[in-house]
């Protein structure tokens, strides 16, 4: 009888534990959510209203980003921004935003929520627009007179947009160990 | 007990003369703390310290910006498995924000049918789980893909660590929320500087991903994320975001900039391999390792750490002549998934040149690869994920060099 109780009781008690829920936390508030980074997607997704042009990107460079990236973006405490398309399959690849980023939202999401450096947070969208663009005339991808903006940026097709595969591993390492 | 053990032989025969001496000549401290019979010790206190005498510490490699870069925990001087949390390992990209428990949430958005948002204390009132894991940066061992590695078992291997992580699973907090039709990714985004953002596999995240609030017994680490980070079993430290501020349910990644120009391994035909998450089965001899010496001739222990983010390691074999001969060494039980397994050989140095490695076989199978074995598939661009076998020169004269 006693063992026959446990038995039933065990049961009772797994199954109120899966469909409980423990409602716990408040809905998230809209403010709450367009306050957390504003992550953008390959689609452009997410990118907020505004526009930039080369000629504005290149005066919120020289005041913003120069310091760490150098006058002309080649590099100095940050790293280089142009260059080095055409050098990832020889012995020396030069990966930058240019040779290696495969969209450029990314370029865009990464300088609003991580530049400048020491100020994140700190660009306006439309100077992350411009800033941006700047960056990809620099490196010949878009031509000086277009112009940044939620429905132009997505669409521009980086050097390595197909440059990316998927993890195919185990590629080395499957063959089990002789036995002695 | 044989940690200790060894522990104590090796100073008996390394350093004794040394520490004895040393110990009670030089240091102030030392006085009171040398237990002479009818003086008192220090006082009890609130928060523990180590010995004074204990100077073991995290080595940070030399950036430009302080706030960035990595410190790697000293695999050297480990024992037993478990990292205490002040030397695990760390990897900043904008700095350990300082974040206060009361005002942080867990914000959780994008494709669920109920946003959500949640205070650390209605995260620590969901139901809890602990587990042991090892967490290993994807740039661990990123030096072996040069012709000349790092000198030292700490520079060359040190991005790893090992902790009993505490939290919810993320799977039950999804749940609450109602996981819309279609949602197929997780944007996972920390509260530091930089905002740190990774895309997580939804899969995974309703596998067995932790939202982790404890580490070894207590609140994690600022530098380990606190108060709250992902976990992710088996996969590379980057993807386990720290001071974890929301969780965006999408239908695609959103190729960050730490999944596509970072942590993504470029090989010799230039393209790269994209969401490289599962670190594979790796093995290192910690002594004697690079940088060490060997007081002389005569039977030591040798040990090491070996894990594999799928699951248990099953063997670790041993070679002294550069890969010719393998022996298996013992294995510490229990050997926990996915978390360091030490393992140790009775080992004798004859006073000639030997060449160390160790090799370890996860259940899975699937056997640490030599490095040559690495780079004929892979290249040496590829940066990141490097587990391949390590070796070290045992000298005649007792020194242990880098190979």
């Amino acid at each position: 009888m006693f063992s026959l109780s446990v038995i039933v009781l065990l049961p009772a008690v797994a199954l109120a534990a899966q469909q409980e829920k423990y409602s716990v936390g408040r809905p998230a508030t809209v403010e709450q959510i367009r306050g957390l980074g504003a992550a953008i997607a390959p689609d452009g997704g997410g990118l907020p209203e505004g526009s930039g042009t080369v000629a504005a990107g290149r005066e919120v460079f020289a005041a913003r980003c120069a310091k760490c990236h150098g006058e002309k973006a080649a590099g100095d405490i940050g790293p280089a921004l142009v260059g080095g398309q055409g050098t990832l399959a020889t012995v020396k690849p030069f990966k930058t935003v240019g040779s290696f980023w495969p969209h450029a939202t990314t370029v865009w999401d990464y300088v609003n929520r991580a530049m400048p450096f020491n100020e994140p947070g700190l660009l306006k969208p439309p100077e992350v627009y411009a800033v941006v663009a700047y960056i990809l005339s620099l490196n010949g991808i878009i031509g000086k007179d277009q112009i940044m903006d939620a429905k132009t940026l997505p669409k521009v097709i980086m050097p390595n947009r197909d440059g990316f595969v998927a993890d195919p591993r185990p590629d080395v390492g499957v063959k089990p160990a002789k036995k002695k | 007990m044989s940690v200790s053990g060894r522990s104590s032989r090796r100073r008996m025969l390394g350093f004794g003369a040394a520490l004895g001496g040393g110990l009670l000549s030089g240091n102030a401290v030392s006085s009171a703390a040398d237990g002479v019979p009818g003086q008192l010790g220090i006082p009890l206190g609130p928060y523990g310290e180590r010995s004074p005498f204990e100077k073991v510490a995290r080595w940070r490699r030399d950036t430009k910006t302080p706030e960035t870069g990595s410190s790697s925990t000293p695999l050297q001087d480990s024992v037993g498995t478990i990292t205490p949390s002040s030397l695990h390992y760390e990897r900043h990209h904008a700095g350990i924000p300082t974040l206060d428990p009361a005002m942080h949430r867990l914000v959780i958005h994008g494709m669920v049918d109920r946003p959500l948002s949640l205070t650390m204390a209605e995260i620590r009132r969901l139901p809890s789980v602990s587990r042991t894991l090892v967490l290993e940066c994807g740039g661990n061992s990123g030096s072996e893909w040069a012709p000349k590695g790092a000198p030292d078992v700490q520079r060359s291997f040190g991005l790893v660590s090992c902790s009993e992580w505490t939290g919810v699973p993320l799977a039950l907090v999804l749940k609450e929320v109602g996981i819309q039709a279609g949602a197929s990714w997780v944007i996972a985004e920390g509260a530091d500087a930089c905002r740190m953002a990774r895309s997580i596999p939804l899969a995974k995240a309703l596998d067995n991903i932790l939202l982790a609030y404890g580490q070894n017994g207590e609140a994690i680490r600022p530098a380990q994320g606190y108060p709250l980070r992902l976990v992710i079993p088996g996969w590379e430290g980057n993807a386990n975001v720290k001071w974890l501020h929301s969780l965006k349910l999408t239908g695609q990644p959103y190729m960050t900039r730490d999944e596509t120009s970072k942590y993504s391994d470029l090989m010799p035909d230039g393209k790269a391999r994209i969401f490289t998450f599962q670190m594979e089965a790796k093995s290192v001899i910690t002594f004697p390792s690079g940088g060490q010496t060997l007081a002389g001739t005569g039977l030591y222990e040798l040990t090491g750490l070996a894990w594999s983010g799928r699951g248990r390691i099953e063997r670790v074999e041993i070679t002294s002549d550069g890969g010719r001969s393998w022996v298996d060494a013992e294995l510490q039980e229990p050997r926990l998934p996915i978390a360091l397994t030490r393992f140790r050989l009775p080992w004798r140095f004859e006073g000639k040149e030997a060449l160390i490695a160790s090799r370890a076989t996860d259940e899975s199978g699937y056997v640490q690869p030599t490095r040559e074995a690495l780079i004929a598939v892979r290249g040496t661009n590829s940066g990141y994920h490097f587990n391949g076998i390590k070796l070290w020169k045992v000298q005649a004269d007792g020194t242990v060099t880098n190979v």
